[in-house]
């Protein structure tokens, strides 16, 4: 370009120079934003203060005075008299130490534990591989299967020698991960095609899509539940039962769906009309256009709504403890009706909350990495 | 290519037209947007499209491929009638490549995936094949070494002649151009005007709306002027652009100078 030409007749101070000392590191920034004023100076010493003040004490709390084992009596029963003496002042981690087997795995028979912890590390696994975008092609699809597939074997069993366990006994973190996965696995696919017959020209199946979306996000996701579980029941033959748990999935996928059809239309408005043109011109078929050209570059607009609504549903199954489906939360709360352990709610719902944090805190980070990937060839 | 001998004026004249508008009305609601509107064009003959904005220019090539549909009136294009029959429609839009003022190239898709997406998934072309029809393309229209990249990482200039290489690569029979250079700072109109002239002199049946006057001269066979959804007036480009006989296309024509 022109001013390169330029720069041999350039006088010096007119070449690019790194930018002086005090406006760089660490000391500027803080002048900058924290000190620039009395005020602006008080306020950041006022709440450096309590912040500061709240950490020790939480950190004195949780890690200094608490108590991470009690002693058992000669039945087996755990005395927490230490923990009671303590309260307060410090932390009871020998109620995790003591329940976590129950809070993870819920009434599923105590010999048989390592079936759900096997099913758990196969959901961590298949998250893990369905991330990796080497395996985003039909592999994807059989590996979906056959983990899905061993999943079912593990938990209810009456093959292979495993003992048979019915879908009442289940409970705990397998629970939440087999409502959220199979929820987002089913709901999403489903909210694609809501979406694209929203935008459809046949005015019966776009009249449907619309039905669909605007009745189920007018309802709570609770009175969904309650109508799955109660309700659903009564208009069925007699003698037809369906499961609970499958019940409540159904109605996790259906709510979820609604939600994400929008996510995904915001998505397909978001396109610029020439794309669908362009597509039209070079005589691509409607499903072609949509999956090769219209799809993959909606579906990357909405990365992030889309990874908030599957963050928000994760969360959300923890909702079918009100129609007494034992998930990750429910245990946790069981586990505190023991006479010796109430009281304790404080430490059993950090640990649950953490454990939530952790599979929502690695999806919002994959998502981070996916949208930057996507974004590293576009301009603007 | 086909195409690429020069059909004598004795065969065109002979043979069926490659595009032929009869009659054709076109409404957007309430607005009159084309006018019975009678066009034939023969196969490997190059025309022009100018007016006035907003005087039909862009419907009227968008009806051909059938980005929008006419209400009245017959299209035939390569022997075979615009209607509902989407087959029809399908081998139409295989034979119609289009240009368009926006590019409007994939942005997800690298410039090369960019060429061999419809050759490979609506001519069933194998992927080797369609690369290699590709890469010759975009030779042609001299910029391979970007293959690899993404439109996003290209001029405008480069931009628009990757669509022009996208949609030689299925190999049409004729050519849509809705002003491909409006959108170009001036350093580039050039480049892809000369790209236009040398698909023109491979025998390529075209239809470009463009206010090029020089391009026009140079290449095109027929002129056409539109008006308010109205042909005006048409001819050879000297007869138009020297001696107008409308006070329409004279009044256009001296804004178009003014604005040069
Ligand atoms: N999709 C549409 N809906 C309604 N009106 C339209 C649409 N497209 C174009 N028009 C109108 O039709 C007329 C002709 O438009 P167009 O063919 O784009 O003109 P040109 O390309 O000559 O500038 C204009 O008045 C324009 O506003
Ligand atoms: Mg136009």
């Amino acid at each position: 370009m022109s001013d390169v030409a330029l720069n041999e007749n350039m006088p010096n101070d007119a070449l690019p120079r790194t930018a002086p000392k005090r406006f760089l590191g660490p000391a500027a920034w803080a002048r900058e934003n924290l000190f620039s004023t009395w005020w602006s100076t008080a306020i950041t010493l006022a709440l450096a203060y309590l912040l500061i003040r709240y950490a020790v004490s939480f950190v004195d709390w949780a890690f200094v005075n608490a108590i991470w084992t009690v002693p058992y009596n000669a039945a087996g029963q755990p005395d927490a008299s230490a923990c009671r003496d303590n309260k307060g002042i410090g932390a009871c981690w020998a109620i995790i130490a003591d329940k976590h087997r129950f809070i993870l795995f819920g009434t599923y028979p105590y010999d048989e534990h390592w079936r759900p912890l096997l099913v758990c590390m196969l959901f961590v696994g298949l998250y893990i591989v369905s991330a990796m975008r080497r395996f985003w092609n039909w592999r994807l699809a059989v590996i979906w299967a056959v983990t899905l597939t061993a999943i079912g074997i593990l938990m209810w069993g009456g093959v292979f020698g495993l003992t048979y366990v019915p879908q009442e006994r289940w409970g705990g973190l397998p629970i939440t991960l087999i409502l959220a996965t199979f929820g987002l696995a089913f709901a999403f696919p489903l909210a694609i095609l809501v979406a694209l017959g929203r935008r459809s020209q046949l005015p019966a199946i776009k009249a449907l899509c619309v039905l669909y979306v605007e009745l189920i996000r007018g309802v709570p996701l609770i009175s969904l539940l309650f109508m799955a579980s109660v309700m659903f029941p009564l208009f069925l033959p007699e003698g037809i039962n369906i499961d609970k748990l499958l019940r409540a999935q159904i109605a996790i996928i259906l709510f979820a769906g609604a939600y994400l059809a929008e996510v995904v239309r915001g998505g397909l408005q978001a396109l610029p009309k020439g794309q669908y043109e362009a597509a039209d011109a070079l005589g691509l078929s409607y499903w072609k256009k949509t999956g090769l050209i219209i799809l993959p570059q909606a579906l990357r607009l909405v990365i992030p709504p889309l990874v908030n609504t599957f963050i928000g549903f994760f969360k959300d199954t923890s909702l079918v403890l009100i129609i007494g489906i034992f998930d990750l939360l429910t245990a946790g709360k069981t586990a505190l009706i023991e006479p010796q352990w109430q009281g304790f709610g404080v430490e059993v719902y950090i640990t649950l909350g953490l454990i939530y944090f952790i599979f929502c805190f690695a999806m919002s980070q994959y998502s981070a990495g996916l949208e930057a990937e996507f974004n590293r060839h576009r301009r603007r | 290519m086909s195409a690429a001998e020069t059909l004598t004026s004795a065969v065109k004249a002979n043979a069926p037209p490659a595009i032929s508008l009869e009659r054709v009305n076109k409404w957007f609601g309430s607005l009159h947007v084309l006018r019975d509107v009678n066009l034939s064009v023969a196969h490997g003959e190059r025309v022009v499209v100018c007016g006035p904005s907003g005087s039909g220019k862009s419907t009227l090539i968008r009806c051909i491929n059938r980005l929008e549909e006419h209400q009245e009136g017959r299209i035939t294009v390569d022997g075979i009638e615009l209607s509902d029959d989407l087959k029809a429609l399908d081998a139409i839009r295989r034979e119609v490549g289009m240009v368009f003022q926006s590019f409007n190239l994939f942005p997800h898709l690298t410039i090369l995936e960019n060429c061999t997406l419809a050759p490979i998934w609506v001519r069933k072309m194998p992927k080797k094949e369609a690369e290699a029809l590709a890469m010759e393309y975009l030779t042609r229209v001299r910029i391979p070494e970007q293959a690899n990249k993404y439109p996003g990482q290209l001029s405008g200039g480069q931009q628009q002649r990757v669509a022009i290489a996208r949609a030689l690569c299925m190999q049409p029979k004729i050519m849509l151009f809705d002003e491909p250079t409006s959108a170009l700072d001036p350093e580039m109109i050039k480049e892809v005007l000369d790209t236009m002239v040398m698909l023109a002199d491979t025998g390529m049946t075209m239809i470009c709306v463009t206010h090029e006057m020089g391009f026009a001269r140079q290449v095109a066979d027929r002129v056409v002027f539109m008006d308010r959804g109205e042909i005006v007036e048409q001819g050879v480009p000297e007869t138009i652009f020297n001696n107008p006989q409308t006070e329409r296309l004279k009044l256009f024509l001296s804004q178009i100078l003014r604005g040069h």
